[in-house]
């Protein structure tokens, strides 16, 4: 118990550490860094919450795809830190408020739980406990029985809009060469080669 | 607070110290030592293949030489670019080489022979190897380098593009196992091993692996003709010999997932008396010995992708390949009922 307790605080100040850098880091490559160890101590705190498979899917989508392509975009555009910078104090309140508002909500919650113990019950896992089956079958269970459709329709919507985003920026450029696999392989000796009997001296008529 | 040091101290002795450390230490010194003849093993076959004789000086017959190279990098002096940004610069090859080596904490070499035994082990093994993206991305990005930086952008795009077509493998391997357990996915295969019934994802994994351990005929991060030494131009010494290392690492750890995904992990290859005599981690070692030299044979095989036809493959033939067979494996399961029961 007491070195879950040891890990808890290991991986929750190291993620508040890292969310206080991932903002204040001059560098906004470091930014990014700071926010993949970030992700990382969720992970973690998944992982002693029992939630295995969540912690996995957290390394393997956020960190695995999702910050890389942050940091590719990051490390490609040319960003002015200091004219960044200048913008922070305008948009400080806004930020506050975002947060003042988001920890409203949570002590509403906790302090709801507090007030009234059954609306607690309603918030427990809607699923049998870990020690029942593995939280993998689990989400399973939830996502692809219970809750099917609502799962296909969230699919299907971000399949239109990874479509619509492909049909926005894609132009075919006239006149850049492609290469046909189909076609090279395709290709017959007799329509490429041919040979031909050069008379002396008079050379190959074109 | 004195309670709290001293249940650390207990926790330490008792659960941390004895087995477990050296549990790690009876995988990892292994795996340094294989690393190190790894690189032997590589200039040897490429040299049989190409009618040399490779390395044969240092040492009977050359074996000592991946310590003659080791002391070399280990003794030359470690150059930090001006312009690079040192704490990335130095924790980059130190993240490659530590992820090729805790991706092993979940490999199972036998029944219950594994140092973490754990549910989402396929999932461990997956989100370690899609992060060793960042090492070569942030040794790019840090070197300060046109070469390096061309270099790590290309492998980032290569990495995402292949652990595509790897994820959907894996998916596929999980369906006909019914577990994300590593031990369950070896002892799904007693009767057949998983090469035979999906050899096409089976040869979809081994590429994808060695576009993902970017090997040729995928070492376009590093390709000399054009990029110079490619991510990894600005390194010296041992901080190259990290990613040295790391590469070589991570090319064994393929061919360990490669054997236990799909050549059947330690089961002997018919389970009759003579072979099952042989223990279990042997067949295991001979299994990934085996891919090892694929890895090396296809080296010594193939020219190098060009990078548009690298995407290519990767996007439009392994990507629709992969689903397809995702598809069809689920029908086919399905259709005859022999969706695995819940194993976990």
């Amino acid at each position: 118990m007491i070195f879950t307790a040891i890990m808890f605080y290991l991986f929750a100040a190291a993620a508040i550490g890292s969310g206080v850098m991932v903002v204040s880091a001059r560098n906004p490559v470091h930014s990014v860094l700071f926010l993949i160890l970030a992700f990382f101590n969720g992970a973690g705190l998944f992982v002693l919450m029992g939630a295995e498979f969540l912690a996995m899917i957290l390394v393997i989508v956020y960190v695995g795809a999702v910050a890389v392509l942050f940091l590719f975009v990051v490390m490609m555009l040319d960003i002015d830190f200091a004219q960044l910078r200048s913008g922070a104090a305008k948009y400080l309140p806004v930020g506050l408020l975002v947060g003042i508002i988001l920890l409203a909500e949570l002590v509403f919650v906790f302090a709801g739980w507090a007030i009234a113990p059954r609306v607690a019950g309603i918030a427990a896992a809607p699923f049998p406990s870990n020690a029942a089956i593995t939280n993998t079958r689990a989400l399973g269970d939830l996502l692809y029985t219970r809750y099917i459709f609502a799962f296909q329709a969230a699919g299907m919507i971000l399949l239109v809009a990874m479509i619509g985003a492909i049909v926005l920026t894609l132009r075919h450029r006239v006149g850049t060469r492609r290469q046909v696999i189909a076609e090279q392989l395709a290709r017959q000796r007799a329509e490429t080669v041919a040979v031909v009997k050069v008379p002396l001296g008079t050379g190959v008529a074109d | 607070m004195d309670n709290l040091w001293a249940g650390a101290g207990h926790v330490f002795w008792a659960y941390v110290w004895p087995t477990h450390i050296l549990q790690v230490l009876f995988v990892a010194v292994p795996l340094l030592v294989a690393i190190a003849y790894y690189t032997y093993f590589e200039r040897k076959v490429l040299a049989y293949s190409q009618l040399r004789k490779g390395p044969n000086v240092v040492g009977p017959l050359g074996l000592l030489q991946p310590f003659a190279d080791g002391l070399k990098l280990l003794l030359k002096e470690t150059i930090v670019p001006s312009g690079a940004n040192r704490i990335v610069f130095v924790a980059a090859p130190m993240i490659t080489f530590s992820l090729a080596l805790v991706a092993w904490a979940v490999i199972p070499f036998d029944v219950g022979v594994v140092i973490a035994n754990i549910n989402v082990g396929i999932l461990y093994l997956f989100a370690i190897s899609s992060l060793s993206v960042y090492g070569i991305i942030m040794a790019g990005w840090a070197s300060n380098s046109r070469y390096a930086f061309l270099g790590a952008l290309r492998s980032a795009a290569q990495m995402v593009s292949y652990e595509v077509s790897i994820g959907f493998v894996l998916v596929t391997v999980l369906l006909c196992v019914g577990s994300l357990n590593l031990t369950d996915i070896v002892l799904a295969q007693r009767h057949v091993w998983f090469v035979i019934p999906l050899l096409p994802m089976a040869v979809v994994f081994f590429v994808s692996g060695l576009a993902e351990t970017n090997r040729a005929p995928f070492d376009l991060p590093e390709g000399e003709s054009e990029l110079v030494a490619g991510f990894h131009v600005e390194y010296s010494a041992m901080s190259f010999g990290l990613f040295f290392l790391g590469e070589y690492g991570n090319m064994i750890l393929m061919s360990a997932m490669t054997s236990i995904l799909f050549l059947g992990g330690w089961l002997s290859p018919i389970p009759l008396e003579p072979f099952t005599w042989i223990p279990g981690p042997l067949w295991l070692l001979a299994k990934i010995l085996f891919v090892m030299f694929c890895f090396l044979w296809v080296r010594a095989t193939f020219p190098r992708f060009r990078y548009d036809q690298l995407m290519r493959l990767g996007w439009k033939v392994f990507l629709p390949l992969s689903l397809f067979w995702l598809v069809l494996t689920a029908g086919v399961l399905t259709a005859t009922g022999w969706v695995p029961a819940h194993a976990g």
